[in-house]
């Protein structure tokens, strides 16, 4: 959360509306431990990570979708991705949850 | 329209103050998304909707904050253990670890801004004021012309996540500087210089009283055994040896525990055949 503040703090003080990606746990090796957090603005900027890269593109969808009102708060789960490069995974073999929310607490 | 976000501002004012605190979201069941902010010696700020529920979670809040953990615990609707009603995350944000870094020298702005990185709050302290200064340390968060013994007993006591860098290569600051970090209970504590300047270091710490228990616990020469030559990477090898002491790994050498030369000519040639002439007419 240290790390994404200062984003925070600019999209909020231009009006945008903010997601919040953190991890919440890890089953088995994971990139990041639980805390990582990315952020997302309804004009799509990111700050932050919550793995390698492998799986941000997919939490930018669910944190627009999530803002949009298009999708519930709540968890999201990413396993094992084989070597289907268009699948959405860790390749490390783990499986993250991530809990998604709009910043409105 | 920006929302209201009060535990979002508390969170952020504890974070910005460097003051440890706990924040605990319902991620899964009843109540999805509620917040308790849990602040040691503060009063709770927001609820879990069971008031049993947040007693017992801000009692697990503690001790997560306390170890510096953060886990997905699960609980009945009233706090219950051994159920799964709901799945709550503790998230704790203990303080930033500190460096102090003693000797503003060289190799002194490359290991602050290395410290940095690894999300170290870094001070850099010298008794020299002409040294010392913000304009040439920019990236410390603290710049302190002290004595290093008059320094740390003015600071909070220093903890196992804490690291005191000593790179004064003076006997007259390094001896004192080193004493008093034995003092406290620091979990890193390296001291630069080569193996025959810390040779005769030893005989003057011991001349101060130092036993060879508390020898033991002085990194030096500091570092890991890199082959690090440039200011830069004798920082990457200082803070290397630090992770290398908090996992335990095998297979690392510290440079204290080899011998010979700690400046070893590159066995290979660097990438950056101009840093290989200035490192070899040095």
């Amino acid at each position: 959360m240290r790390e994404v503040m200062s984003d925070i703090d600019r999209w909020r003080a231009a009006g945008r509306r903010v997601a919040v990606a953190r991890v919440v746990a890890v089953d088995g090796s994971g990139p990041r431990d639980p805390g990582a957090t990315m952020v997302v603005n309804d004009a799509g900027e990111v700050g932050g990570s919550v793995s390698g890269g492998c799986v941000e593109g997919a939490v930018v969808e669910q944190a627009l979708a999530v803002l949009a009102g298009e999708q519930p708060r709540g968890l999201v789960s990413f396993g094992y991705s084989d070597d289907d490069a268009f699948s959405v995974g860790l390749t490390c073999g783990g499986t993250i949850h991530l809990f998604v929310e709009p910043l409105d607490w | 329209m920006v929302a209201d976000t009060p535990i979002y501002d508390a969170l952020a004012r504890a974070l910005r103050g460097e003051r440890p605190i706990a924040l605990a979201t319902i991620v899964e069941g009843v109540g999805l998304g509620a917040k308790l902010l849990v602040e040691p010696g503060r009063p709770t700020v927001g609820t879990l909707g069971n008031v049993d529920l947040d007693r017992v979670v801000t009692r697990d809040a503690r001790a997560e904050l306390g170890a510096g953990l953060s886990s997905t615990r699960h609980y009945g609707e009233h706090g219950e253990a051994r159920e799964r009603a709901v799945s709550v995350f503790i998230e704790s944000f203990a303080v930033s670890p500190r460096m102090i870094i003693f000797g503003a020298v060289d190799f002194t702005a490359a290991l602050a801004r290395v410290a940095k990185v690894l999300g170290y709050h870094v001070t850099v302290c010298d008794a020299r004021s002409t040294f010392a200064t913000t304009a040439r340390f920019p990236m410390a968060d603290l710049v302190v012309n002290d004595w290093p013994d008059r320094h740390l007993a003015t600071v909070d006591p220093l903890g196992g996540r804490d690291a005191v860098c000593v790179l004064t290569h003076d006997a007259k600051f390094d001896v004192p500087a080193i004493v008093a970090a034995l003092a406290t209970d620091v979990g890193y504590l390296g001291a630069m210089g080569s193996r025959r300047t810390h040779a005769t270091r030893v005989e003057r710490l011991r001349d101060a009283g130092v036993t060879d228990a508390d020898l033991a616990r002085v990194m030096a020469p500091i570092g890991l055994d890199l082959g690090a030559r440039t200011p830069e990477e004798t920082a990457v090898a200082i803070c290397a040896e630090i992770i290398a002491l908090r996992t335990n790994v095998e297979g690392v050498r510290s440079l204290r525990d080899g011998v010979g030369p700690i400046h070893a000519a590159p066995s290979s040639p660097e990438p950056d055949s101009a840093v290989v002439t200035r490192g070899r007419l040095a």
